[in-house]
């Protein structure tokens, strides 16, 4: 089971303002969620590995060799707000 | 009365700090950890930028295989067992500095773990992206305060080595002592510019105190931003200072992030909104596990250089040396080399003789700057050393002729023939040696009553009459002869 406050942390962690009616949706959407992990977690799996990945495959590197960059018109291009030099931010503690 | 004896058995109560150590080590790698922007060394803002490190949709990271190999050599060197199989984890937090809304990092399976350099125990080495830099328009230069900010993404996606070291620290001054030994064991490697001012090597440190002798631990508190040695050892200090007021006066410490002011040198704790330590971490489905060959071991192994901690102790065993000069030596690798050089110059026992010399009259010459820099020969320092032993030259003379050598190079010998150095000796000094005796008639009565400190009237007399070129140990024996 997950509580409304439970609800509201993981939101705010996740930068998202949720009405009062999503809330409730949320609250009832992942307790089924956690539900359905409590139930596969009956199951005795102490010989099975943990799957962090889906593919197996290891090492998949790239040689340490320089690519071009962006222009800078480029890399500002799609930001909503810059001074020409940087990505414009609201101050993060303001 | 009734709290007065308490209040004072918890003033007078030893406390023991707990110290350990977050250490970030930006790799000097050609380009970042997940994509091909080169490495930035203060290039105009957003000019080594790709959609990969800006966190633009649709893209995917792909690892540095240089930095796997640094942060495989940088395990090995601190003693680590490199995990046979690590993965990556997204780390999720928001912050203007991260452009994906999570920093790529390694969690529960880091590249290596468990080892040691010198007296603390390695928790364990993993590799993770750097954030970029935010610049604060606010006047403060601190976070609190600014109202507009720029996100400059250069620095977001250098590689960076996360060390954490076990809580085996006990003071401010073993932190510093031992960062030194991290940070040049680190320059050995060549993995890292290891600069503390300029952000290469940072140091955070986890700070609790106990009643001496307990072995649980207190509650920690978590220091940021002390970006060199001094101010970690301050800042350190200062900690641990609170800290034992606070419970002195029964209080108790809470968990929180101090930020260091290097101005002021206060601690001011940081706002809880910016360190929610509620990172979910989980695997990062985009890059697929590091599991290193034996083929990338072999050359992670291979690469690994003698380290400063092993050096010195060869130093200390192999060429009898004193610890604090074997380690002085070992710890400046240029001095150890010079050293090293002079020391095969000769054949033998002047070892011992040439390193004090190397760590005594040539640092106090040439300070920072690397002897092989100078004019001075290690084979004329030899040679120089030999004559004093020899007793051809005396100390204080030997002192001119390295300053001679230092800035103009060329050989000892000749200049101690040159600038009539050359020791007092023979007749000349037998002859000064009794003048000196009868002109200190006095001296020379209380030396007879049994007062040795006495000689050094009359060994003073013999320096001025040779202008310091005789030995002080020959001059001793004539004076005994002529009692």
């Amino acid at each position: 089971m997950i509580d409304r406050d439970q609800v509201l942390h993981v939101a705010r962690l996740a930068r998202l303002r949720l009405t009062d009616e999503e809330v409730e949706r949320m609250t009832g959407e992942l307790s089924t969620i956690l539900d359905h992990i409590e139930k596969i977690s009956e199951l005795d799996l102490d010989d099975v590995a943990p799957t962090s990945h889906v593919v197996a495959m290891e090492n998949v590197l790239r040689p340490d060799e320089p690519r071009p960059s962006l222009p800078r018109e480029g890399a500002l291009g799609q930001a909503p707000d810059t001074d020409g030099v940087g990505f414009r931010v609201p101050s993060p503690g303001a | 009365m009734g709290a007065a004896p308490v209040a004072d058995a918890l003033a007078e109560r030893a406390y023991e700090p707990v110290i350990g150590l977050e250490i970030h080590v930006q790799l000097s790698t050609r380009t970042k950890m997940f994509c091909g922007c080169e490495l930035s060394f203060g290039e105009q803002p957003n000019t080594r930028t790709c959609p990969v490190c800006l966190g633009l949709p649709g893209t995917l990271p792909v690892t540095n295989a240089e930095a796997v190999h640094f942060g495989l050599m940088i395990g090995m060197a601190l003693g680590c067992e490199p995990a046979p199989r690590s993965i990556f984890h997204r780390k999720n937090y928001f912050y203007p500095d991260l452009p994906k809304g999570y920093q790529i990092s390694q969690y529960d399976i880091p590249l290596a773990r468990d080892g040691r350099l010198g007296d603390i125990r390695i928790h364990r080495v993993h590799l993770e992206e750097d954030a970029a830099k935010l610049v604060h328009a606010g006047a403060s230069g601190r976070i609190h305060g600014a109202e507009a900010s720029a996100v400059d993404f250069n620095r977001g996606g250098t590689p960076l080595v996360e060390i954490v070291t076990e809580p085996d620290v006990r003071s401010a001054a073993q932190a510093a002592e031992w960062l030194r030994l991290l940070r040049v064991t680190l320059r050995q490697l060549g993995v890292s510019d290891v600069n503390m001012e300029e952000g290469s090597l940072r140091c955070d440190a986890n700070v609790s105190i106990r009643p001496a002798g307990e072995a649980t631990l207190g509650t920690k508190t978590e220091l940021k931003n002390m970006n060199s040695f001094r101010f970690l050892e301050r800042g350190v200090n200062a900690e641990v200072a609170r800290q034992e007021e606070l419970l002195r006066e029964g209080g108790a410490v809470t968990q929180e992030t101090l930020h260091f002011d290097p101005r002021t040198g206060a601690l001011s704790p940081l706002r809880s909104k910016e360190e929610a330590h509620d990172y979910r971490y989980f695997p990062e489905p985009d890059l697929v596990p590091i599991a290193p060959t034996e083929e990338m071991l072999e050359r992670a192994r291979s690469a690994l250089p003698e380290l400063p901690a092993q050096r010195a102790e060869r130093l200390e065993s192999d060429m009898g040396l004193v610890p604090d000069t074997a380690r002085l030596l070992a710890f400046r690798s240029d001095l150890g080399d010079f050293f090293e050089r002079a020391a095969a110059a000769r054949v033998g026992d002047d070892s011992k003789a040439i390193a004090n010399w190397i760590v005594g009259e040539l640092v106090a010459n040439i300070g920072d700057a690397d002897p092989a820099d100078t004019k001075l020969e290690p084979e004329s320092l030899a040679a120089l050393v030999g004559m004093v032993r020899e007793g051809t030259v005396a100390g204080s003379a030997a002192k001119d002729v390295l300053t001679t050598l230092v800035a103009e190079g060329g050989d000892p010998a000749e200049i101690v023939e040159a600038e009539n150095l050359g020791a007092a000796g023979g007749d000349e000094l037998a002859r000064v040696v009794d003048q000196a005796m009868a002109d200190q008639a006095d001296a020379v009565e209380k030396i007879r009553a049994g007062n040795d400190k006495a000689t050094g009237a009359v060994m003073g007399a013999v320096m001025r009459a040779t202008e310091g070129r005789a030995d002080g140990a020959e001059v001793q024996r004539l004076i005994r002869e002529r009692l």
